[in-house]
């Protein structure tokens, strides 16, 4: 039982993680119409940034200068790299992202180097905050619940309740009639992609000391965040915080608990073929829960998109 | 769905030279290729273009013809090639089939996984597609390394192209028979997918990716000529697949994955998914990039990287579309007109690409050379990468290239309206 | 990057002209490996380890034959099997008849498989392989073949040694086995299951576990669980992001035993443990370096880290390779008749700079040579990795490791 809290914590903290990416993502595509392929690249570098700040100035510096950072450098891509290319259309735009994903990658090994950067969590952090049975739960994890919180809630807010909100709701739904209000769209759109991998640039400096910071981590996490989205329903912000959570905890619990594909079977009735490596069915037979817990979330999104294509919270379809 | 009688009135005659030449010279070029290019390891390389050129048309099926985003597309020739080697694998059966029809086992299995695949994956267009054929293409890769009796874990399945029953006395022993066989199939799938092309569901495919509401309207089911399009699609990865197979005698992992699958992608936007030759040029120019850009640079992807984010902001006709921008000018006789404005731009060009490269790589190496290992080597000239001198001269190169190349960009502008511009009193 | 342009520019210029000469007075050996994309850290380090030994342990003193030097080719195969195959083929163009290759099993598998075939296909013209780093017990067992040979030991042998070390601490009642889902986590779990059962039998495996290769964002979950079984010690055959971060995962929980693992240590993985691994991390392999067996090994280190700072003499077995390679053209009296020079390596025993002897069985083509378990310290560290302050000392040794382990190879001589 104790297991179960621990685990629903680290869920959580997985959850949010995604959440904040899947934010900025969904934002972005039910503004724009683009799925940013190129989203956990500005994750990533958000971890860099803050690595390269931390080194001079401390932590806290690079939790407050990289997420800018990286939405000014978004902002930039949207005005002088997607603008140009939305011209000819949705698929050439998604290859763009695509194209600067594999190039962001390409130049942050020139930069900083192919290994890991020791980035690491601020000294004050680094303390055990409570134990559940034995398992540590670190300050630090404490620390990322309530910074994405916040997030969220600070997004809620300004959505909902400023004047920038509505105009930002209102050009999600009608861009023409907001551009007819007198409203500059294209700056709208611009300064939504700044923020939106802003966003990103934050749960890649939250999260780098946490799951290493390395060329590779955009790649680990880029295409869970657009099954995260998918599933959620494209476009909608309280899709992304469920799908989000979801996938937190099914992969959590997946990986804590071993679940065996035998036990499910012989409880359907099958019996278990002798001797097992003889079997033509021998990998169904010995797949565990851990084995495939990171690869639940696709499984989950194929089926939605089969079943139910605009996801479990999407108004419209993708 | 057949009822297309209403453009049967300007049908072209089937048999032209300018439809004919394009394949008689390709024939003669894939004959004598061998010659020029006789070394094993170039016959190595060009088998892998004559993989790389039949999964790329495939794949431009979807992408050019359909205008369907697939990430996950290397299944279907992975898939496919599994299975070719599963059949060399079994002895009895093998050593009484010939090499050469082996790709055709290929195929029909990547023909029964697009079925399967497509019969849920192409009811919609667009990003639904492209999402679905993302996690599948994730969850057959990860299940590469979990069903272990077919796609045999990590190291892949392995077999031995020899045992099969010899074709015509041939043995496919060496490297300059598997080019033949791999022409052959090239030659042959190329033609069947241009025929495809031609086919009434070809044209409907068009249609449908140009606009589906007007093709539902005309009583086409869009859905259907996307799935027919997706099967097709899938029989020649197979096919690829089958090729490869043959080729190499082993299948792993890495033919599955998303890299796979998101190269595919790269050279046929490169070489031009509008066109039905671009994957072509596509292929070939990535492969070329890849091995000997590959073996002069450890950065070799960095400049891939760029050099297709470039293609898709400014030519996102691809490289095909770059060549064919020349038509106009060609029919109108004025190729001339832009011969010197062209050198004037891109030699300058080339100058600043060269140059920006040089302090690329001059900054590489002062950073990760070893220590005393100051001597660097690029383009035949050896120096001292630490030293002012060296940097200075790069930047410079890349500077006055930039310059030059600006200053000559409006003359080119202004020859290329030229050139596009029919003469007074002549009618184009 | 030097070396790779000077030699670039040779390949392309086989792959256009077909010249297929060799330089008569160079004994050129192909590095095939990543030098690219995620791997090419442990590649890079691995190629300039070949280069400078080639350098010292064989130039310097003279070349073999009658003064014909070594010449290290590197080849970028990006982690890839195909790509693999066509730098072979474009290795033996260039006349080249050795190969080394060492990251990834599956490489190796495909390469091992395609030189048997090449031999076989072009008698002319034959091809060694010789594998610096891929332990896949199947390469000397049901797969090997006459023409590779392994200077490091496989996993079997060093999960022996590891074992023997863990059957010696009588604190270990509970043991903890998680791996990569592929052959070597499966073959990692099969010994250390078998072998445990057979020194200690009232050692308990409480857990035996697999989880997807390179796809796990975050370990926490398989930490809590390690730690909820009441492991005394885990056992782990993973290797890169997968180690550090199972690794980093199961101490951030505050896990205190000890963590037996094949591959944490160099390549910026011993830097980012640092203090968080001291004393937890265990790992075996071959070729002391704290402290220094001999005083030619500390020479050889001290000369490595002046000429490349940045990086580690973290495989030892790669002098292994490259002596005996010498030694056996040297008796062989050739370099181009492969067949000759592999029969000189077979059976070979080798006193090497590391205090020991490394023994090529004939029969299937397996180093054997002393394997040791460090423990990832700071203190007593005379040769740091990554410049971090932490290195391996040696805690426990065995000769000859694997002397007497049984293989099932069925060796095919021409």
């Amino acid at each position: 039982m104790d297991l179960v809290l621990v685990n629903l914590i680290d869920g959580l903290v997985t959850g949010l993680l995604l959440f904040m990416l899947s934010a900025g993502l969904t934002l972005i595509f039910s503004m724009m119409g683009v799925l940013n392929f190129a989203h956990a690249s500005f994750y990533m570098l958000g971890a860099y940034f803050a690595y390269q700040i931390s080194v001079y100035l401390g932590f806290w510096v690079g939790l407050l200068l990289a997420p800018p950072l990286v939405g000014v450098l978004g902002a930039l891509v949207e005005r002088y790299g997607l603008r140009r290319v939305h011209q000819y259309g949705h698929v050439p735009e998604l290859i763009f992202t695509f194209g600067l994903a594999l190039m962001i990658e390409e130049l942050v090994q020139f930069i900083w180097g192919r290994n890991a950067v020791n980035y690491v969590s601020p000294e004050i952090l680094n303390f055990t905050a409570f134990s559940i049975a034995g398992n540590a739960i670190p300050a630090y994890k404490v620390f990322m619940i309530f910074i994405s919180l916040g997030i969220f809630i600070a997004l809620l807010y300004v959505l909902t309740k400023t004047r920038v909100g509505m105009i930002i709701q209102a050009a999600l739904s009608y861009p023409r009639t907001v551009e007819a209000l007198g409203h500059n769209v294209p700056l709208i759109f611009m300064g939504v992609f700044g923020v939106g991998t802003a966003l990103a640039g934050v749960a890649g400096v939250i999260a780098g000391p946490v799951l290493s910071t390395f060329p590779g981590m955009a790649i680990v996490l880029g295409s869970i965040v657009f099954v995260t989205i998918v599933i959620g329903g494209l476009g909608s912000l309280g899709g992304a915080l469920v799908a989000s959570l979801l996938i937190g905890w099914l992969t959590t619990f997946a990986k804590a608990y071993n679940i065996r594909m035998e036990d499910i079977l012989t409880g359907v009735g099958f019996s278990k073929p002798e001797p097992i490596w003889d079997s033509m069915w021998q990998d169904l037979w010995t797949i565990t829960s851990p084995q495939i817990a990171d690869i639940l979330p696709y499984l989950l999104m194929v089926l939605i998109l089969v079943f139910r294509p605009y996801g479990l919270f999407g108004k419209r379809d993708a | 769905m057949t009822d297309l009688t209403q453009k049967t009135a300007h049908v072209p005659p089937a048999v032209t030279l300018g439809n004919t030449l394009p394949w008689i010279l390709s024939i003669a070029f894939l004959a004598i290729a061998p010659q020029i290019f006789s070394s094993n390891s170039a016959i190595t390389i060009m088998n892998q273009m004559g993989i790389t050129i039949v999964f790329a048309l495939a794949y431009n099926m979807l992408l050019g013809q359909g205008g369907m985003l697939s990430f996950g597309h290397a299944v279907y020739m992975g898939v496919g090639g599994f299975a070719c080697v599963h059949i060399m694998n079994m002895e009895t059966f093998f050593s009484y089939l010939p090499l050469p029809f082996l790709p055709i086992f290929g195929g029909v299995v990547g023909m029964l996984l697009a079925v399967i695949v497509g019969s849920f994956s192409t009811r919609r267009a667009g990003t639904v597609f492209a999402m679905i054929s993302l996690g599948v293409g994730e969850l057959i890769a990860a299940c590469s390394v979990i069903i272990v009796v077919f796609f045999g874990g990590e190291e892949g399945i392995s077999g031995d192209r020899t045992y099969g029953m010899p074709f015509f006395g041939i043995e496919f022993l060496q490297h300059i028979e598997v080019y033949y066989l791999t022409a052959f199939w090239l030659l042959l799938s190329a033609f069947l997918m241009f025929m495809f092309s031609r086919t009434p569901v070809g044209r409907m495919a068009n249609a449908v990716r140009d606009n589906p509401e007007r093709a539902e309207f005309l009583g086409y089911s869009s859905r259907w000529v996307r799935f027919y399009s997706f099967v097709a699609s899938g029989f020649f990865c197979g096919i690829a697949g089958g090729l490869f197979a043959i080729n190499y005698e082993i299948l792993t992992e890495e033919n599955l994955n998303l890299a796979t699958s998101g190269g595919i992608l790269l050279m046929t936007f490169l070489g031009g998914a509008g066109f039905f030759f671009g994957p072509v040029i596509g292929a070939v120019v990535f492969i070329l990039l890849q091995t000997v850009l590959g073996l002069q640079t450890d950065l070799w992807a960095l400049y891939v990287g760029a050099l297709f984010l470039a293609t898709v902001m400014f030519f996102p006709g691809g490289f095909a579309g770059l060549l064919m921008m020349h038509v106009t000018p060609i029919r109108l006789g004025k190729m001339h007109v832009l011969y010197v404005p062209y050198l004037k731009t891109f030699i300058p060009g080339i100058l600043a690409v060269l140059g920006i490269c040089s302090v690329i790589e001059i900054v590489f190496h002062a950073r990760h050379a070893p220590l005393g290992d100051e001597d660097m080597t690029i383009f035949w000239t050896t120096f001292n990468s630490h030293s002012i001198v060296a940097w200075i001269v790069a930047i410079a190169i890349a500077v006055i290239g930039v310059w030059l190349t600006k200053k000559a960009a409006p003359g080119l502008v202004e020859a290329w309206h030229e050139a596009n511009t029919p003469d007074k009193g002549a009618s184009a | 990057m030097h070396y790779t342009a000077r030699c670039g520019l040779g390949a392309a210029m086989a792959l256009f002209l077909g010249t297929t000469a060799a330089f008569a007075d160079n004994v050129k050996i192909a590095f095939i490996d990543p030098l690219s994309g995620a791997f090419a850290a442990t590649g890079t380090n691995g190629l300039n380890q070949f280069e400078f030994a080639a350098q010292t342990l064989v130039n310097d003193k003279g070349g073999v034959l009658d003064g014909d030097m070594f010449e290290i080719v590197a080849f970028d195969n990006k982690v890839s099997p195909k790509e693999s195959l066509i730098q072979l083929q474009v290795a033996i163009d260039q006349g080249i008849h050795y190969v080394v290759q060492g990251n990834s099993s599956g490489v190796a598998n495909a390469l091992t498989e395609a030189i048997d075939k090449h031999n076989r296909r072009n008698p002319e013209n034959q091809v060694l392989f010789l594998n610096y780093s891929a332990v896949d017990p199947a390469l000397t067992n049901e797969k090997c073949n006459f023409w590779h040979f392994r200077f490091d030991a496989n996993a079997d042998m060093k999960m022996d040694t590891l074992t023997d070390a863990i059957a010696a601490d009588p604190n270990i009642k509970k043991v903890y086995i998680i791996g990569q889902d592929y052959s070597f986590g499966k073959a990692v779990s099969a010994a250390a299951n078998q072998m445990l059962a057979e020194k200690r039998p009232d050692i308990e495996v409480v857990g035996d576990e697999l989880h997807p290769i390179g796809k796990v964002k975050d370990f926490t979950p398989y930490a809590r669980k390690i730690q909820s079984s009441g492991a005394d010690a885990v056992i782990t055959g993973n290797w890169g992001a997968d180690m550090f971060g199972l690794g980093k995962s199961i101490l951030d929980n505050g896990f205190t035993g000890p963590i037996y693992t094949y591959y944490a240590a160099a390549d910026g993985m011993t830097a980012a443990f640092g203090e968080t691994g001291d004393g937890h991390i265990r790992l075996v392999s071959e070729g002391a370096s704290n402290p220094p067996p001999t005083p030619e090994a500390a020479a050889y280190i001290e000369a490595f880290k002046t000429k490349y700072p940045d990086g580690n003499v973290s495989q030892s077995r790669i002098t292994n390779t490259i002596e005996m390679l010498a030694a056996a053209i040297n008796e062989a009296g050739t370099a181009t008749d492969v067949v000759k020079v592999a029969n000189a390596l077979e059976g070979m025993e080798h006193k090497n700079m590391w205090g020991g002897t490394v023994y090529m069985r004939p029969e299937d083509h397996q180093g054997i040579q002393d394997l040791h378990v460090f423990v990832h310290t700071n203190d007593g560290i005379t040769y740091d990795y990554d410049n971090s302050g932490y290195g391996m000392l040696t805690e426990t040794t065995v000769q000859n490791a694997g002397m007497d382990s049984p293989t099932t190879c069925d060796m095919k001589r021409p």
